[in-house]
């Protein structure tokens, strides 16, 4: 077998498994979410769809709901700009589900005589990729809002594309912390330098060194992919949003789009400020092993920071569009650019 | 507000603190109520078709008709609970009643339970304690609005006796 069909097959697997790992973790976030909130409310939660009598706490409400919106009707509003109305779900959605693949899931690993790599896109600029595709994603806010034949998916679409822009523009000054942390933009490198303990005491996390870009960054995440307080775009069923004249499977592509976006905000914030895979102690096991540990670690420390999000969403009131953006434009970005002052002193410091 | 007001961090802390508690207090009861360790329910939740639901004893419901010890009708067509009924929904048709002593019997007496307001003021009327509300049946259903009007002998069974 020559190594180019090895290194083809493999990279095809690991895009399958970031896109299923991205895919399948937004369908069980549709679950989690439901029981969650239930939970934090003190009732039950959502546990009626079963099959042949058997309820497995609700999960098959995730197949249910998933076939109610493919079974719906796809009714398209006459008066939609068509090429680009169809497009609009997919561009957003495409552009979560790529950046997925950017990310870590574990570092090289050797085995059988050869490396294989556990990053589905090897890029030595993940962190502007990922800010690039955040960047897309809101072309496809303002097609879905302009291209809806309607008034109001028009001024939703405005609304929502005014708030992802100005909380890109704090997102790129708080990333530019851990960028100086780390030195490189690469996002296998950034878990790599954090891969050891700082004088055997605590993980070289990015937490402990940024704490305050960690909160930054889980604030202009969340707002920039429309999650937890800062989900005005999307109140449901108290503001016309940009995606109203969206029916059937093409709004269960904006949700999907939604809590895809959540795990790409938990899968960066994991690989940034978490450690990615690295847990201490870890690294004695034998190869094959020590791969799946790492991935197993991710996908764990993903799924606490989905967990973080999730109470985060039940916790908060919605913030006023006025709010939202004077929070992002008059406290954000100077905080970042204090946290930023603040890590190139120190490095100049500590050289 | 003070400084650590205007922050927010302190006051998101102590909210997700709340939120939090419920989850994991939650969490906890509902495992253990899977697992077959506690008895009582992880949540208030009634889940009500597969459980019955909760009627206070004095909840008025469907009407029922009394019978006399020998087992007639206690009804004697004095109309005070169709002259006092707010929705109009009793008609009786009075005829005379075989027994001396007792001058008029209900020939036909007919409830349109879709149309009644369900508000006792035939109870407190009725001056021979006839009619009360306390069957605690308050799912009442038909197909069609006929299989809502209940006559006399419908009226006078008790809700675990069925209709036939």
């Amino acid at each position: 077998m020559n190594e180019t069909l090895i290194q083809t097959g493999w990279s095809f697997f690991l895009v399958l498994g970031a896109v299923g790992f991205g895919l399948k973790l937004a369908a069980l976030l549709s679950w989690v979410e439901r029981k969650q909130s239930a939970l934090i409310q003190d009732r039950i939660g959502a546990n009626r769809a079963d099959i042949f009598g058997l309820r497995i706490l609700g999960l098959f409400h995730i197949i249910a709901d998933a076939l109610k919106l493919m079974l719906k009707e796809d009714f398209i509003p006459p008066k939609a700009l068509r090429p680009w109305h169809d497009i609009a779900p997919a561009l957003s959605l495409g552009c979560s589900v790529l950046c997925l693949a950017a990310l870590p899931f574990g570092d090289r690993i050797v085995f059988l005589g050869r490396a294989w790599s556990l990053q589905p896109l090897p890029l030595s600029a993940g962190i502007l990729f990922a800010l690039a595709l955040l960047s897309l994603g809101v072309h496809g806010v303002v097609m879905a809002g302009a291209c809806s034949g309607s008034a109001y998916s028009l001024l939703g679409g405005l609304r929502a594309a005014a708030q992802m822009i100005s909380y890109e523009v704090a997102m790129l000054s708080i990333l530019a912390g851990p960028l100086f942390l780390y030195g490189t933009l690469d996002l296998a490198e950034a878990v790599r330098s954090q891969a050891h303990m700082f004088h055997g005491v605590i993980p070289a996390w990015g937490i402990f060194f940024q704490p305050l870009a960690f909160l930054l960054f889980l604030c202009a995440g969340a707002a920039e992919t429309k999650r937890a307080p800062f989900d005005l775009p999307e109140g449901e069923s108290e503001i016309v949003g940009y995606f109203t004249e969206y029916s059937g499977m093409r709004f269960g592509m904006f949700m999907t789009n939604d809590f895809v976006e959540t795990v790409l905000l938990s899968g960066l914030a994991v690989t940034l400020f978490l450690g990615g895979w690295h847990l201490p102690g870890l690294s004695g096991l034998p190869q094959p092993f020590l791969g799946l540990a790492q991935v197993a670690v991710f996908s764990a420390k993903v799924c606490a920071m989905l967990w973080l999000l999730m109470q985060l969403r039940w916790t908060l009131p919605r913030f006023r569009f006025d709010q939202l953006l004077s929070l992002g434009w008059k406290r954000l970005l100077p905080l970042s650019l204090l946290n930023l002052l603040v890590t190139a002193w120190a490095l100049w410091w500590l050289s | 507000m003070g400084f650590s007001e205007r922050i927010y961090i302190v006051e998101i802390l102590r909210g997700l603190w709340v939120t939090s508690r419920h989850f994991f207090t939650n969490l906890f009861r509902h495992s253990l109520r899977l697992l077959g360790l506690r008895a009582e329910p992880g949540a208030v939740t009634l889940q009500y078709p597969d459980v019955p639901a909760r009627v206070p004893p004095r909840a008025r419901g469907r009407h029922r008709l009394l019978l006399r010890d020998d087992g007639t009708p206690r009804c004697v067509a004095c109309m005070l609970c169709e002259t006092i009924c707010p929705a109009s929904c009793i008609r009786i048709i009075a005829e005379e009643s075989p027994d001396i002593s007792i001058e008029k019997r209900a020939k036909s007496f007919e409830i349109d339970l879709g149309v009644c307001v369900y508000c006792g003021y035939c109870v407190e009327a009725c001056p021979e304690d006839a009619i009360r509300m306390d069957s605690g049946q308050v799912e009442m259903c038909a197909y069609t609005r006929e299989g809502l009007r209940w006559n006399l002998r419908e009226l006078s069974k008790l809700p675990d006796q069925g209709i036939n």
